[in-house]
């Protein structure tokens, strides 16, 4: 069992996973990564879910890493530091993985939501990378995802200012995609990640592949990828139900396969 | 912590938050703010409270910033007023006007200064016939503060605020009803009667509905027309899932007084 998620198995293909550990306003020690982690590899491998919603509290998703975790690693430890691996389990998770984002994201928070596909925020929330106030950096991909997402000026300022910004401007600047009531952030989500569910598994699985080559490739490799997906989906029975269904009006049922 | 420059008590879901400095017409200092900082957090966590009523002590509602507190001596360093705005004034009406629950405020008197818009923040005002209305910062060489400079222009239109703002000339409760800046004037004596009879009425009332009624005007300056309807489908949505809303509906149907518990 573990401790510091909450697990709400597959309904309509759709898990939710909650971050608890309210104590910490659900700050990311390394047992709890390491719970996400396993977690995600077993909805990658379950094949009744299709898309995954993670959230955390009405306060907090989640407001930066363990700090006296930290504290206690010198140098040697933090060459070996097994929470490496734990993100890099969490940024290979295959399927679409939605966050639900109310109160705060800051540090491990904020580089866990930009590990998600897609953001629903509360109005509420706010996203920052607060390491730069304790003398460290982000080290799960804040100083690389957030230049991607936000653009030069506005990374710099978030991680060198170490201040958060509001949800608002989040959506502004493209950290988040949906802003809505904080009461229905999850709800929002779930409903995101049904519709996704319901499509055909193999599409979601190369589109989302494909979107995500879009930030590490050059066009002309990253076009060619779509290409080989797009060619590779013409031998499923799901794109030939999918076409159907819409030349006789009617809504599509996939196989995934 | 006992309070020295406040009065604060909560009774029958009302929450009465009475501004008490009455030889300095009520201005602010820092003590002044971290007590009402203070009971405005009580009114947060309590479950009890339902309506938060604002007032003032003695014969005047709020005179704004105690100078005397930012005396400037000749030669001394400029000082940064963003300070005390950052620190006290921006989140007092920020909470003012984000409580989930009505916020009244009876202005009592002379309202001046921050103490002339911090009204400005509450849901439903009401003035005694004597108070009056002073955007003074324009006499000292400041800009009016606490939210002033963007909710008169929505009250009473731009030229209106900005004939208040830069010549700082005394309005009349009476001339501030007329012109939309508040809700209701009221003869002096029966000021804090009625607005506590206001206060009780709404505590009995769905007030979780009202805070959402709140949450979605107060966002109407922000949002576009198409925006605005969709907070309207989110917030309703959340209403109809109320204990209140149950309640309304049945006591309705069945023809008898509903029983509001705020949730």
């Amino acid at each position: 069992m573990p401790r510091f998620i909450a697990i709400q198995a597959p309904e309509n293909g759709v898990r939710l996973i909650t971050l608890q550990r309210p104590e910490a306003l659900n700050a990311l020690c390394t047992e709890l990564l390491a719970e996400l982690a396993a977690e995600l590899a077993a909805a990658d491998a379950d094949e009744h879910t299709r898309a995954v919603v993670i959230t955390g509290s009405r306060k907090a998703f989640a407001a930066g890493a363990d700090i006296r975790e930290m504290a206690e690693r010198d140098l040697v430890g933090i060459l070996d530091d097994p929470r490496v691996a734990h993100w890099q389990r969490i940024a290979a998770f295959a399927k679409p993985l939605i966050a639900a984002v109310n109160g705060y994201a800051l540090g491990g928070g904020c580089e866990l939501v930009m590990c998600a596909d897609i953001v629903i925020a509360g109005d509420d929330a706010r996203f920052g990378q607060p390491e730069i106030n304790l003398g460290i950096i982000p080290g799960a991909g804040g100083t690389q995802r957030l230049l991607r997402a936000v653009g030069k000026p506005l990374a710099m300022q978030m991680v060198l200012g170490g201040e958060a910004i509001t949800a608002r401007h989040a959506l502004q600047a493209g950290l988040i995609s949906e802003i809505t009531q904080p009461e229905l952030t999850v709800e929002r989500a779930l409903q995101v990640a049904r519709g996704i569910a319901a499509k055909a598994p193999l599409a979601v699985r190369l589109a989302k592949e494909a979107v995500l080559k879009a930030g590490d490739l050059d066009l002309a490799s990253g076009l060619r990828f779509e290409r080989h997906a797009f060619t590779l989906l013409a031998g499923t029975a799901d794109r030939a139900e999918g076409i159907r269904a819409f030349q006789e009006k009617r809504p599509a049922h996939f196989k995934g396969c | 912590m006992t309070f020295e420059h406040i009065l604060f008590s909560i009774e029958d879901g009302v929450a009465l938050l009475s501004l008490n400095r009455p030889e300095q017409l009520n201005s602010f200092n820092t003590q002044m703010h971290l007590e009402v900082r203070e009971a405005l957090k009580q009114v947060r966590q309590s479950k009890d409270v339902r309506v938060l009523l604002l007032t003032g002590e003695g014969r005047g509602f709020c005179a704004g910033q105690d100078l005397s507190d930012r005396n400037v001596a000749p030669g001394a360093e400029m000082p940064d007023l963003g300070v005390s705005i950052e620190q006290f004034y921006n989140p007092l009406v920020r909470t003012l006007r984000d409580l989930p629950l009505p916020v009244i405020c009876a202005v009592n008197g002379v309202a001046a200064g921050a103490g002339a818009n911090i009204p400005l923040a509450c849901d439903l005002v009401l003035a005694a016939r004597s108070a009056n209305f002073i955007q003074a910062f324009c006499k000292i060489g400041l800009v009016p503060d606490s939210g002033g400079t963007w909710l008169l222009p929505r009250l009473v239109g731009m030229a209106r605020a900005k004939a208040l703002a830069m010549l700082g000339e005394r309005l009349s409760a009476e001339q501030a009803e007329r012109w939309g800046l508040i809700h209701q004037v009221v003869d002096d004596a029966e000021l804090r009667d009625q607005a506590l009879a206001l206060a009780r009425h709404l505590a009995s009332q769905p007030t979780y509905g009202l805070a959402l009624i709140k949450r979605s005007l107060n966002a109407s300056f922000d949002n576009g027309f198409d925006q605005q309807l969709e907070l309207e489908r989110d917030l309703q949505r959340l209403a109809g899932r109320s204990e209140d809303y149950r309640e309304g509906v049945s006591a309705f149907m069945n023809k008898r007084t509903p029983a509001f518990k705020g949730r």
